[in-house]
């Protein structure tokens, strides 16, 4: 039998249909020594997250989407702003209320060999939400492992292995096992699969689109490789130096790209097609991202950009992110899908 | 769902590579294959078993009271008028003397590894787990206390509580635990930033629970090794405390004590000198050795 | 008609680990020609990155090339004493890696750097060498070389180490670069720099390249042949429009398929391998890589298949050849894998999981 390319429509939910709000969140880290200076890896950042939707969040390292993440499942504090997940300001939590709320909200993290604690075994590894929760009797919490371990593809009477006899691929999946575990609503996937082989990484990829589907999850999935994320999500936000960019549906941000950063991001992505490769001309940007420290005046990316105005405009005045371009669409840019 | 139930298996990942062995036994390996650290193990449980036999010897009259002044058999050379190796300026048996010298040196080592370990783990864990103001204040602590030269320090302290066991343990203990202090220190920081703890976290555990559970776990290799090494370092102190006059006090005979005692007549009498200074010797390198052994098995990266 | 620059005929080589003989190249022949780019692909552990380092006689310890030859200009690189080998190394080759920063020395400005490779071979007096440095910086378009050159490793960003690395390679003109993943740990817009930086020069200095990377759409943008490499074998090999066209091998087929496009809507799973990649010190026996394909027959589990034309120029190591599988099966491989019955199971409230008695 075959299945439906698209993902089903979701049941349609009576709560919130947003799911998470980002609100004005900025996260600096001081440079110790440095009186004042500061990375600014989040400078204010709205995002909306919602119900059953798999959101991608695109950008090069050090444009704070990892930060973002971290901030996201209060794994970071943020330096200002707020978060609401479901209704609730998670960013005002501390303590046990933090703890509860987390159970609806689990990482699957960018490296399966750090990301496991190498001296706990596979089951301890995976249950060990659950006894945080308190959840089940201890032979039910053990039956659980051993069905998310066959969920996820692997033997169930592995539990009593250590991570390092496994493959990186197979770690992933412990990983995914370990966040399913107490049958979270949102997952964060930073970074999942880039440190995977191609193969595997299709693996882990059709993977989570089927426990999305199944679980009706719903996703973050945070990457630097705009090709997966565009495959595994609804839409996407792109991210450049602590800033969303723009924010727009899966085939839009390709088809009609408003941001001059998002048009050089794609075109230089080279396809698995030396015909249409040959056709193909990448936008190239001047120089690297500039230093999260002292960001540029006006928009940020306009010491890069092929069609900013300098002096101008653009290196003095912060482009808000606004509709642009199709429904739904959003870019901070002041000459928002000019070539 | 149309989820296709025929494609299961195909894609299930049922086997595993390698053998299912547990990381503690893993290491056990390891150590195993090193011969120096296994010889070191063997000359160290060798001389826990003198240190345990000794007072039954005696009581068997298999060797000389330590104590005993053999007063028509002074100084005399090895195998010479019943003293398998020697005897020293007032007669007393070398022999028994060393292997009563062992149970100082035994347990100098051990016990200030035993009082080390709680300050150390606690102040390191503390400074590293918390950070920040917590870090700054317990670090400064610990370099102030680690800027007093040890031996004067050790020195005031038992002129000031007198040269009883306890008072020498608790010295040498008190100058030794910063070093400890820092690698729990250095490690929790390490530990702290690891993905699993970030996972651990973000599946709801609790600090005391991270702490226990993951935090402590994998900084236990490193901890041990130090320990280990830490032990010769105890036993040298203890020997130049006792050479200098100020470690455990006579009649009870010390390794460092045999060797000041012996060391007017080094040329009349170099066996007086000569084993209890071997015996050092050997003793820290077996310690040496064993910790050598330990850091090399315990390494997260010589895992195959 | 291309002459050749290089012909690697059977190559073996071998690690002598304790746990057994780890066949890394096991009877890799592949040539390239003179200003020719080949593109040489596969998985981590394939082999790729060990021909690289044989072609060189670089193979770590306690690795050996155990047979085979290596032709460069007719020279045998196996049979090369210390002095030849150093001098291939130095003029005819160059090799660049996946992370400039350690093969830069962090301590030495990068014009050093540069001339020292360039003195090291004779083959440019130090006045030369000097002057070369700026130029050589300003050809892999580093901006202001003249002070750049000066700088250490340390200040310059990840795409500007990658530059002097390409600078440094370029330094004694050799006529092959080979280049171990060499944009894989830059960002897109870098890695897209570092493309069209080694397009031009293979344009402007007809310097032949043999690219070594996972990377399918990196092969597709910058190479004219590929060569498929999966547990120490060549499996496939070609023209790159032909094997991105009609892949026959279904390794080949399923590396190009496991990978997403961004200039396609989502209408189509990702094919995926099923399994890992064997262990090659006991490699399994037919096919090696019949444990994993979908399309499997019975020949593949005790025979192994020989490279054989499937194509003008192309060749693939199959008994099936994916020409000849059918529709049906290609859509299996594509299906979904998770187990219903355990998520069935796991779909229960927690709350609930006490007091369910399971399955």
């Amino acid at each position: 039998m075959m299945q439906a390319p698209e993902k089903a429509p979701l049941t349609t939910v009576a709560a919130d249909p947003i799911i998470l709000r980002v609100q004005d969140v900025y996260k600096h880290f001081p440079i110790a020594g440095f009186g004042g200076l500061a990375v600014r890896a989040v400078d204010g950042v709205d995002l909306e997250i919602r119900r059953g939707e798999a959101l991608g969040l695109v950008g090069e390292s050090g444009c704070g989407k990892s930060t973002l993440a971290r901030l996201i499942t209060a794994l970071l504090p943020v330096t200002r702003g707020k978060i609401i997940f479901e209704g609730q300001e998670i960013t005002k939590m501390r303590g046990g209320r933090l703890r509860r709320m987390r159970r609806k909200m689990q990482m699957i993290f960018q490296d399966p060999f750090a990301s496991l604690d190498p001296r706990m075994t596979v089951g301890d590894i995976i249950q060990e939400p659950l006894d945080n929760y308190g959840i089940g009797s201890g032979k039910a919490r053990q039956r659980r492992v051993q069905e998310l371990l066959r969920l996820v593809g692997l033997n169930p009477n592995f539990t009593n292995r250590y991570p390092h006899e496994f493959s990186g691929g197979q770690r992933q999946r412990i990983g995914i096992a370990r966040a399913l575990a107490v049958n979270p609503s949102f997952i964060v996937c930073d970074e999942a699969v880039s440190a995977l082989d191609v193969s595997i990484q299709a693996q882990i990829i059709n993977l989570l689109q089927d426990l999305q589907r199944e679980f009706n999850l719903t996703y973050l999935f945070i990457a630097h490789d705009l090709a997966v994320v565009r495959h595994l999500s609804d839409r996407i936000a792109v991210m450049y130096l602590g800033k969303i960019v723009e924010t727009a549906g899966r085939n839009d941000i390709y088809d009609h790209p408003q941001h001059p950063y998002t048009r050089a991001l794609l075109s230089s992505i080279p396809v698995p097609d030396p015909v249409v490769e040959r056709t193909r001309a990448p936008i190239l940007l001047k120089g690297e991202i500039p230093s999260p420290v002292n960001p540029p005046s006006g928009c940020r990316f306009h010491t890069r950009c092929p069609i900013a105005r300098v002096p101008g405009i653009c290196s003095e005045q912060e482009p808000p992110l606004e509709p642009h371009g199709q429904r739904d669409q959003l870019a901070a840019c002041h000459f928002a899908g000019e070539k | 769902m149309a989820l296709a139930a025929p494609a299961l298996e195909q894609a299930v990942d049922w086997e595993v590579a390698e053998q299912q062995i547990g990381l503690w036994q893993d290491a056990w390996h390891r150590f195993r294959r090193n011969r120096l650290a296994v010889l070191g193990a063997g000359l160290v449980l060798f001389l826990i078993l003198v240190a345990f036999l000794s007072p039954l010897l005696v009581h068997f009259h298999l060797i000389w009271n330590p104590g005993t002044q053999d007063v028509a058999n002074i100084e005399v050379g090895p195998a010479q008028a019943g003293h398998p190796l020697g005897s020293d300026e007032l007669g007393r048996d070398t022999l028994s003397r060393l292997m009563f010298g062992s149970r100082i040196s035994l347990s100098v080592g051990i016990l200030v590894q035993g009082i080390i370990l709680p300050i150390g783990m606690a102040i390191g864990l503390a400074a590293g787990y918390f950070g920040g103001r917590i870090d700054n204040l317990l670090m400064r602590f610990t370099d102030i206390w680690y800027a007093f030269p040890d031996l004067i320090f050790v020195l005031v302290l038992v002129s000031v509580f007198g040269p009883s066991l306890l008072t020498i343990f608790g010295a040498i203990a008190l100058v030794n635990w910063v070093g400890l202090a820092r690698l729990v220190r250095g490690q929790v920081l390490a530990i702290k930033e690891k993905e699993y703890i970030e996972a651990a976290r973000s599946s709801g555990s609790a600090p005391l629970k991270l702490i226990l559970k993951h935090l402590l776990p994998n900084a236990l290799g490193p901890i041990i090794v130090t320990v280990v090494f830490g032990i010769p370092s105890a036993i040298f102190l203890e020997a130049v405390l006792s050479f200098l006059g100020v470690g455990i006090q006579p009649p009870t005979p010390t390794w460092g004590q045999m060797v000041f005692d012996g060391y007017e007549a080094i040329y009349a009498n170099p066996s007086a000198v000569v084993l209890p200074a071997l015996a050092i010797g050997f003793t820290l390198l077996s310690f040496s050795f064993i910790g050598d052994g330990l850091r090399d098995a315990l390494d997260p990266r010589m895992k195959r | 008609m291309a002459q050749t620059l290089l012909q690697v005929e059977d190559l073996h080589t071998q690690f002598f680990t304790s746990r057994g003989v780890v066949r890394a190249v096991d009877g890799v022949s592949l040539h390239i020609d003179v200003g020719e780019t080949l593109g040489v692909v596969g998985e981590s552990g394939c082999g790729k990155t060990i021909t690289a380092l044989s072609i060189l006689r670089l193979v770590p310890d306690p690795g050996k090339i155990v047979s085979g030859r290596i032709l460069f200009r007719g020279n045998d690189v196996v049979k090369m004493d210390d002095d030849e080998i150093r001098d291939f190394r130095g003029n005819d080759v160059a090799m660049i890696f996946q992370d400039p920063m350690t093969s830069l020395n962090p301590v030495t400005r990068i014009g050093s750097q540069i001339e020292e490779a360039m003195t090291a071979h004779k083959r440019f007096t130090p006045e030369q060498a000097k002057s070369r440095v700026i130029e050589l910086l300003t050809r892999v378009r580093v901006p202001s070389a003249e002070t750049r050159a000066k700088d250490y490793p340390h200040q310059f960003s990840g795409g500007m180490r990658q530059r002097a690395m390409i600078a440094m390679g370029l330094a004694n003109e050799p006529s092959l670069l080979i280049a171990d993943e060499p944009t894989t740990a830059l960002d897109v817009t870098v890695q897209a720099q570092i493309i069209q930086l080694m397009k031009q020069l293979n344009r402007e200095l007809g310097t032949a390249m043999m690219l070594i990377t996972h990377n399918m759409a990196l092969v597709a943008s910058l190479c004219q042949r590929v060569v498929v490499m999966y547990a120490g074998r060549v499996v496939e090999e070609g023209p790159v429009e032909q094997i991105f066209k009609s892949p026959q091998h279904p390794y080949t087929w399923s590396l190009l398929r496991s990978v997403p496009r961004v200039d396609e809507a989502r209408k189509d799973r990702l094919v995926s391998i099923k399994g890992l990649p064997p262990d090659l010190s006991n490699p399994p026996p037919g096919c090696k890589f019949h444990p994993r394909c979908p399309f499997v027959i019975d020949r593949c589990r005790v025979e192994e298949p020989p490279l054989g034309e499937v194509g003008p120029d192309q060749v693939a190591r199959c008994w099936v050849l994916m020409r000849n599988v059918s529709e049906g099966d290609v859509a299996t491989a594509k299906q979904s894998s998770i187990s219903v019955a355990a998520a069935e199971n796991l779909k229960a409230p927690v709350a609930d999981i006490g007091t369910k008695s399971g399955s």
